[in-house]
């Protein structure tokens, strides 16, 4: 921004801060939104007197050294990758299947379906863990564990898997479709050379949004959980007694691959849309929009 | 024929496993919480006994934490709206070369557990932190604690939340034809009238949507209470997680939670009845 003839410095300063008001408040704010990660990195170097990782004493590296050395720890975590991969894999099939049906297809009952799909979204997950709860222990044919954890993370998934998918679906000229059937393609032959290739960024968009909540949800699974532990519950389990330092470090390696994750996701999602000339429609502003998608 | 049919046929199959999970796994345990919240006795003997009572008794005994979570909830809300809509109007219109940058740092708290942020929030927030030691001394903290009080619960809420309100605003935001608001300066708009008479306008179905995605999971959070709060801000995910877990009375937890469930839906419809419907139901209101 140039200083116009004649313009005083305050005045100068008043309208540049007029002008860029509004970035200046985004960087705080994106400050704010960065400040805990930030805080998570630096005491995962701490080397805290007591039990308590709250205030700075000095910096080590043996925490590093020895982040999956603690063995219930490194067992939830596996537990919760698990369980996160099984979910993951589940909802999005399931998801995907209904995201097809409510696209591609007008029938009786669609706004039922619509409606089934959004309800869990906007249920309180406290409720919906009290609920699964009530069930299980009503019926008494399953055993708390990792059993219910699955149950519980698959029906929380599909919805946003649904969403997510859907959005992708819009956009999605059929015309290729025609084109293949015309050529003498089966229905599956056509899905799988044309529509499941053209659908799968979304698809894997879904995916990502599904592990991510399974990886990272507490509060159903501390209803449903019995006494198999998963990543948060020993988080908030261990919080009761003072967190061992290496939990930082761990949250620090799945924030890594998380982000590397993204990455290559994004990258993916980029080629995939350059490959094809088809570009669907950006969509959807109901819900929160899935990483893989965000950035794009 | 068989085409016909099998045209018929096809959606039902596609929806088939979905539906079957979502009505096995959810619909039907609410209708199982609901008869768990009028039974009495204690579990292995529990019996069902119309007990409308479990409802006021846990009234009685937990409405001040009920209030409080639409209070905490509410004031989240608000204050993540207040600090949403300026980073994701930088993000749509002023970013430039770092709206992809400004993007991931919105979604960068999703990467790290949703507890470890929240351990963070107590760090940060703890008795001899800087930003303790600020508030102190400008005196919004005149006890010299920050942790345990409400703010410190609002707070984390605040935090926690704020993408779900972000992401949708942005949605929103981008997708508005900029031809629009540069006619509305060609007939002489003000900055101002131009940003109220047409962006904001434009931008409600997102804000609706951040409204309800950041006060529906507020309301019923127990983590940011249960680390940030004290006795006094315990909030009703607390009770319930409390009933059911460590005190196992089943029926007042369960009664609680439908109570809970019932208040979000009908603050949930009067709030969409005076906002606008297009936002929920996304692309099937249009």
């Amino acid at each position: 921004m140039e200083r116009r003839a004649g313009e005083s410095g305050l005045a100068y300063a008043w309208r540049w801060l007029r002008e860029h008001a509004v970035m200046l408040v985004g960087a705080l704010v994106v400050l704010y939104l960065l400040v805990p990660i930030v805080v998570i990195f630096v005491f995962s170097f701490n080397d805290p007197a007591g039990r308590y990782n709250f205030t700075w004493v000095g910096f080590t590296l043996s925490h590093w050294e020895n982040a999956f050395g603690i063995e219930d720890l490194t067992e939830a975590l596996l537990t919760s990758i698990k369980l996160a991969l099984l979910a993951t894999v589940i909802s999005t099939i399931v998801g995907t299947m209904m995201a097809l049906a409510l696209v591609r297809h007008r029938f009786f009952g669609r706004r039922l379906a619509n409606f089934l799909i959004v309800i869990p979204m906007a249920t309180p997950e406290v409720v919906m863990g009290a609920a699964l709860l009530s069930f299980f222990l009503l019926i008494g044919t399953f055993s708390l564990g990792f059993e219910t954890l699955l149950i519980a993370h698959v029906m929380f998934c599909i919805s946003f898997v649904v969403v997510v998918v859907r959005s992708r679906l819009i956009g999605f000229d059929r015309s290729l479709e025609e084109a293949a059937r015309d050529l003498g393609a089966g229905p599956f032959t056509t899905f799988r050379l044309i529509t499941l290739p053209l659908i799968l960024p979304g698809v894997f968009g879904g995916a990502m949004l599904a592990f991510a909540l399974s990886i990272d949800d507490f509060v159903i699974s501390n209803f449903n959980s019995g006494t198999t532990v998963t990543f948060p519950l020993y988080i908030f389990g261990a919080a009761q007694r003072g967190i061992p330092v290496e939990v930082y470090c761990v949250a620090m390696v799945l924030f890594g691959f998380t982000v590397a994750a993204m990455g290559f996701a994004t990258w993916q999602q980029r080629r995939a849309e350059k490959l094809t000339e088809v570009r669907p429609e950006q969509e959807g502003a109901m819900m929160p929009m899935p990483p893989a998608q965000a950035t794009t | 024929m068989v085409a016909v049919l099998r045209r018929r046929v096809i959606p039902y199959l596609l929806l088939g496993p979905g539906t079957f999970w979502l009505v096995l796994f959810f619909v039907v345990p609410l209708y199982y919480m609901f008869k768990l919240s009028l039974e009495t006795g204690i579990v292995g003997n529990l019996e069902f006994n119309w007990h409308w009572a479990n409802y006021s008794e846990a009234l009685d005994l937990y409405h001040s934490q009920l209030v409080r979570s639409f209070i905490y909830a509410g004031v989240a809300t608000g204050a993540s709206l207040l600090l949403a809509y300026p980073l994701a109007y930088a993000i749509a219109f002023k970013a430039g070369r770092y709206r992809n940058l400004m993007l991931f740092a919105v979604v960068a708290p999703f990467f790290t557990t949703y507890l470890i942020r929240t351990l963070a929030w107590e760090t940060i927030l703890s008795d001899q932190s800087p930003v303790t030691e600020f508030m102190h001394a400008v005196g919004l903290a005149p006890s010299g604690h920050v942790l345990a009080t409400s703010f410190a619960v609002i707070a984390g809420l605040t935090y926690n939340f704020l993408p779900f309100m972000i992401l949708p605003i942005y949605a929103s935001l981008e997708r508005i034809d900029i031809r629009l608001i540069e006619a509305g300066k060609d007939l002489y708009a003000s900055a101002t009238q131009s940003f109220l008479r047409v962006t904001l306008p434009l931008s409600m179905p997102g804000v609706v949507a951040g409204v309800l995605l950041t006060f529906i999971p507020a309301a019923g959070d127990y983590v940011n209470a249960q680390f940030l709060g004290g006795v006094g801000n315990r909030m009703i995910g607390n009770v319930i997680q409390s009933l059911y877990l460590s005190q196992s009375n089943y029926p007042s937890a369960a009664a609680l939670s439908f109570v809970l469930m019932a208040l979000i839906m009908i603050a949930v419809v009067i709030y969409i009845r005076f906002a606008g419907s297009e936002a929920l139901m996304g692309e099937e209101a249009r």
